[in-house]
């Protein structure tokens, strides 16, 4: 066909728009950035979305916060308690100085309960400051390092910030590594249901007819079968000699196995609505292929559902991991997660003399969950066009 | 001279009403000064295109302007049936005398009925509600008020639709069915937004004999906002042009066609294919584009699409509205003094 | 001489609804039906009617976009052989759809508004002409400049731009593939009225300068009678009558012709028509035999309403009726 270079005569009314801008148009935001500012407005979500980078932060970081070295067991330090930290020190004469410390423990008979208990020694004075030397790691795995944030200055010294479990183990340096092995399961579990879900919702919503059907009938199959029991049993098929990382990986398998049929569901009611839309169809009358216009056109329209659906699934892949080796089927010792830790939680014995088992853990779990799925929420708002 | 007299008085006076919202781009001024009155028995349409407020204007009359919007400034003054004069824009958002004038005295259609048709509610309920909130009645007389309505409104089989859900409805059907609703209190005044632009042209034609005929019988005063030349020279008695939260022009609907005064109103009309006319001709459009609304201009905010645009004057004051032709203009034209054939 | 660029013979589509996984459909909605006509070279060809008339469905035939059940669609560029479009094969129809583009109505979504108008009115010359980064940028600005917007809009999102102003986004993209046949699919229905006569004038002067023909679709016969040569009406899936525009406007053949023209309101107060006789409402249902439009039809007879009406030419204007020419 011929190059356009015939000149249009133009028209007045057009013309006189191309020297118009004597009022000029204020600066547009883009979709992205609007929807991240809709999101800031949502203030919950904001603080949300920093304590889960916080968070992860610690997944990636954790040996940083450590006060102990992993597995290191105190045998004379069994269930010890929460050690606060103090920050003033009494001196003899009643002046009190500054000093960031914590107050060491020592065993007492406690003639109530008949047996012997820890209470908090006030001359045992653990000082306490931030960049000291500890046990050697190696920082991302590759970096060797033994500087900590925030620890007994004295290396010797051992500190229970959230008490200690059986073993005289530091509780708060546990949940800390833990938090690596309970988040990326949620990340992982949630990135193989996307694959999946996105792949097969896809197929479902942009085809339909008969293979609708037939993945629809699977997702409600899949569904209908009993969670716990289901993972009971494909837990129960790992073989018990398997090496931690593998029953890891499996694990979220596992985990993954029922959260891709939810995404699956919204992803093809999302296509199923933007099927129809006219810029789709101007799509395919561009030439672009089946496969172009899922890619470049519809996915993208509805990532931002997207993500915020997958950010609402990681809690549940996390609870999910907690609950199952909680249960004792999912992960075992000695890989540290948080649903390992409450395991050790699950007498009542325990759990009275040593509450501190079943709150620290619990607690973490708590606000990571509530702080992802508020900044769920928050995306979900952001991205939706009515929400204010 | 005025061919049509206005011996009573006005029912709704609206002063200067002013309508913002306050935007994290900045403040939107959707309405910016409007006056305008509805008089008993009598339609007002109300003509102007995308943005130029005119929705918000009603909205704000009935005070269901969503946030971020709030009415700013200005008063809406509502005689009721004692003759007591009320002012609509002091109420208290949610207060119990605007509910009571809000579908008793106040009514009001929108362009889309599936708007204030719930889905899941049968038809036939929804308008007996809406009776027995405004109205003293037991609830057998509630259901032949409104399977009458639903007849008046031209519903074939009414017993039976009363039983019907919106969804079962054809779009025209529906907007019957919604006039029903918010007539069925018999209101001193109907605003309809846009009733009709959902509709096909047949369906459109018996919906505006419909509203006239209930006009007259009821005696309502109506105030119709519309874009659509047509309907305007259908059903209007009187006519208010707006543009960019502003009233341009006011006027009887003769003056309006056959002498529009406002540079707008003159160019509006000449834009519009008219059928018979000589086809093929270019259409004389209104050259440049509606401004944005955070960019607002200073002065007339029709300036920058005005031919008869004077430097000095028109981008430095708002103009205030002047008698012009038979009725009012807002420009600087027919200002003494500065008036140019 | 009349050059024939599209010809349409029994065009059918028929919807069958009300099947399950194991149950036969239970009804068929004839949303076309059987509809033939030819569009000249140059020339604007308006399809009027109203909501449920089917035309849309019809402009969406013609595209392929709907795979027609029945008839046949012969597309004849310039200088070529005629193609059916009908069963074609669907890779041939991505070198059609560079010569056939469509406008669509809504502005707001017939473009992604999550590409920049780059991408948007290039997105199709990059498919058929692989340009990229510079040279595509250079063909898109030239676009822009036809439809009357600024070079510097390249980067920016669809949610910068008015209503009228994406209008003509969407004629640049229609543009950018040098087509032949662009089908307009109610282009200026969602705009203000005075956005309508800028846009209008602008169809008008890229036809003209590139020799565009055009299939209008619309629902406003003003603005039909305004841009089209010649005009087919259309109610429930049938042509009921087609002729050029001054003939239809002057002497309608066809009641619901009559009774569509009667029912626009016209922009004059003196005109007022508010006593006129008004044509029943429809009751939605399309009865499968007999006219279809007998049920609303001051003049129908039991004739109308047992047998099909056959086409019949008065004055050289097509009228699906029993009696065209005698009412």
């Amino acid at each position: 066909m011929s190059e356009i270079n015939v000149t249009l005569t133009r028209t007045p009314d057009i013309t006189d728009e191309i020297a118009e801008d004597s009022v000029a148009m204020p600066a547009l935001l883009g979709p992205w950035a609007l929807m991240w500012r809709k999101f800031r407005r949502h203030r919950v979500a904001y603080v949300s979305l920093w304590v889960v980078v916080f968070i992860y932060g610690m997944a990636m970081f954790g040996e940083v916060l450590t006060t102990t070295n992993l597995e290191e067991t105190n045998v004379r330090a069994p269930f010890a308690p929460p050690m606060g930290i103090d920050l003033f020190v009494e001196n003899a004469d009643g002046t009190s100085n500054f000093l960031l410390h914590a107050k060491g423990l020592k065993l007492e008979l406690n003639r109530v309960e008949m047996r012997r208990t820890f209470v908090q020694d006030p001359e045992k004075i653990i000082p306490l400051g931030f960049f000291v030397k500890g046990h050697p790691y190696k920082l991302l795995g590759l970096i060797p390092m033994d500087r900590h944030l925030f620890g007994p200055k004295n290396p010797r010294d051992r500190v229970y910030f959230f008490g200690a479990d059986r073993l005289g183990r530091d509780i708060f340096s546990r949940i800390v590594m833990g938090t690596r092995i309970s988040m990326s399961i949620g990340l992982v579990g949630v990135v193989v249901s996307l694959v999946i879900g996105i792949s097969l919702g896809g197929i479902s919503g942009y085809y339909g007819g008969w293979i609708d059907n037939i993945i629809q009938r699977l997702i409600e199959f899949i569904r209908s079968i009993p969670t716990i029991p289901l993972w009971m049993g494909l837990a129960a098929a790992i073989p018990l000699g398997w090496p931690p990382l593998y029953t890891y990986f499996v694990v979220t398998l596992i985990v993954s196995m029922i959260g891709w049929t939810g995404l699956a569901r919204e992803v093809r009611g999302k296509f199923l609505s933007l099927r129809n839309e006219d810029f789709i169809v101007a799509a395919r009358l561009d030439g672009l292929t089946d496969w172009e216009v899922i890619w470049k056109h519809m996915v993208p329209s509805f990532s931002s559902h997207i993500i915020a659906s997958l950010t609402l699934a990681v809690p549940l892949m996390i609870l999910a991991e907690t609950s199952l080796s909680f249960l004792g089927i999912g992960l075992q010792p000695p890989i540290v997660s948080w649903g390992t830790l409450l395991k050790e939680a699950q007498n009542i014995r325990t759990i009275i003399q040593a509450p501190w088992l079943l709150i620290a853990p619990g607690s973490v779990i708590v606000i990571a969950v509530l702080a992802l799925n508020f900044l769920g929420d928050g995306l979900r708002d952001a991205a939706d066009p009515n929400a204010h | 001279m005025p061919p049509i007299q206005m011996p009573t008085e006005p029912l709704l006076e609206i002063r200067d009403l002013r309508t913002h919202f306050f935007t994290d781009d900045g403040v939107v001024k959707a309405v910016e000064g409007v006056d305008l009155d509805v008089y008993p028995n009598r339609t007002l349409c109300i003509l102007g295109e995308s943005g130029c407020g005119k929705s918000i204007m009603a909205r704000s009359i009935l005070r269901i302007v969503d946030a971020p919007g709030r009415i700013v400034d200005g008063s809406i003054l509502y005689r009721n049936a004692e003759g007591r004069t009320v002012d609509l824009a002091k109420f208290r958002h949610g207060s119990r005398e605007l509910r009571e004038i809000r579908g008793q005295d106040i009514a009001m259609i929108f362009q889309e009925p599936m708007s204030s048709l719930g889905p899941i509610q049968k038809i036939g309920k929804q308008i007996t509600e809406t009776i027995l909130l405004h109205r003293r009645m037991s609830k057998a007389e509630a259901k032949e008020t409104a399977i009458e309505m639903l007849a008046r409104v031209g519903i074939p089989k009414p017993a039976e639709r009363y039983e019907a859900y919106p969804f079962e409805l054809s779009g025209g059907m529906r907007q019957r069915a919604m006039i029903a609703m918010a007539l069925s209190c018999q209101p001193r005044l109907l605003i309809a937004d846009e009733p009709t632009t959902a509709l096909d042209v047949t369906t459109q034609a018996q919906i505006l004999d419909l509203i006239a005929d209930l006009k007259d019988e009821f005696q309502m005063g109506v105030m119709l906002i519309t874009h659509d030349l047509g309907v305007v020279a259908e059903v209007a008695e009187d006519v208010a042009v707006m543009y960019m939260g502003k009233v341009v022009e006011r006027g009887d609907v003769f003056s309006i066609f056959e002498n529009p005064q406002h540079p707008y109103t003159r160019a509006l009309l000449q834009s519009v294919p008219r059928m018979g006319i000589a086809r093929r001709d270019r259409l004389p459009a209104i050259r440049g584009m509606v401004p944005h609304p955070l960019a607002r201009p200073s002065g007339c905010t029709f300036r920058t699409r005005c031919d008869y645009f004077m430097p000095g004057i028109c981008d430095k004051s708002e103009p205030p509205m002047i008698r012009a032709g038979d009725g009012e203009a807002a420009c600087f034209l027919h200002m003494e003094g500065t008036a140019r054939d | 001489m009349t050059d024939t660029i599209l010809e349409v013979r029994g065009l059918d589509m028929h919807f069958a609804i009300g099947g399950g996984l194991f149950r036969k459909p239970t009804t068929v909605v004839r949303a076309v039906d059987d509809i033939s006509f030819d569009v000249y070279r140059g020339e604007t060809f308006g399809i009027v009617g109203e909501s449920g008339s089917g035309k849309t469905t019809l402009g969406r035939c013609i595209m392929q976009i709907l795979e027609p059940t029945g008839g046949s669609i012969h597309f004849t560029g310039q200088g070529r052989e005629p193609v059916q479009l009908v069963g074609g094969d669907r890779k041939k129809l991505r070198t059609i759809w560079r010569d056939i583009r469509m406008v669509f109505q809504d502005p707001q979504s017939s473009l992604n508004p999550r590409l920049r108008v780059i991408d948007l009115v290039g997105q199709c010359l990059r498919k058929s002409e692989g340009l990229k980064g510079q040279k595509l940028a250079e063909r898109v600005s030239v676009l822009l400049e036809q439809v009357g917007l600024r070079k510097e809009f390249l980067l920016r999102f669809p949610n910068a731009f008015s209503g009228g102003q994406r209008q003509r986004l969407g004629i640049a993209r229609a543009l950018a593939t040098n087509p032949q046949l662009i089908i307009a699919d109610e282009a200026v229905s969602a705009l203000d009225v005075s956005i309508q006569a800028q846009t209008l004038n602008l169809l008008q002067d890229l036809q003209d300068a590139f020799d565009l023909t055009y299939v209008f679709i619309a629902h406003d016969l003003a603005v039909v009678e305004h841009v089209c040569d010649r005009i087919a009406v259309m109610y429930l899936g049938q042509v009921v009558e087609l002729s050029t525009t001054d003939e239809l406007f002057r002497a309608p053949k066809h009641p619901y012709t009559r009774a569509l023209l009667d029912a626009v309101p016209i922009p004059d107060p003196r005109a007022r028509r508010g006593t006129r006789k008004r044509v029943a409402v429809s009751d939605g249902s399309a009865s499968a035999i007999g006219c279809r439009f007998a049920s609303r039809c001051p003049h129908a007879t039991d004739l109308c309403r047992e047998t099909t009406p056959p086409k019949r030419s008065v004055n050289g204007a097509d009228v699906l009726c029993h009696y065209a020419g005698e009412i």
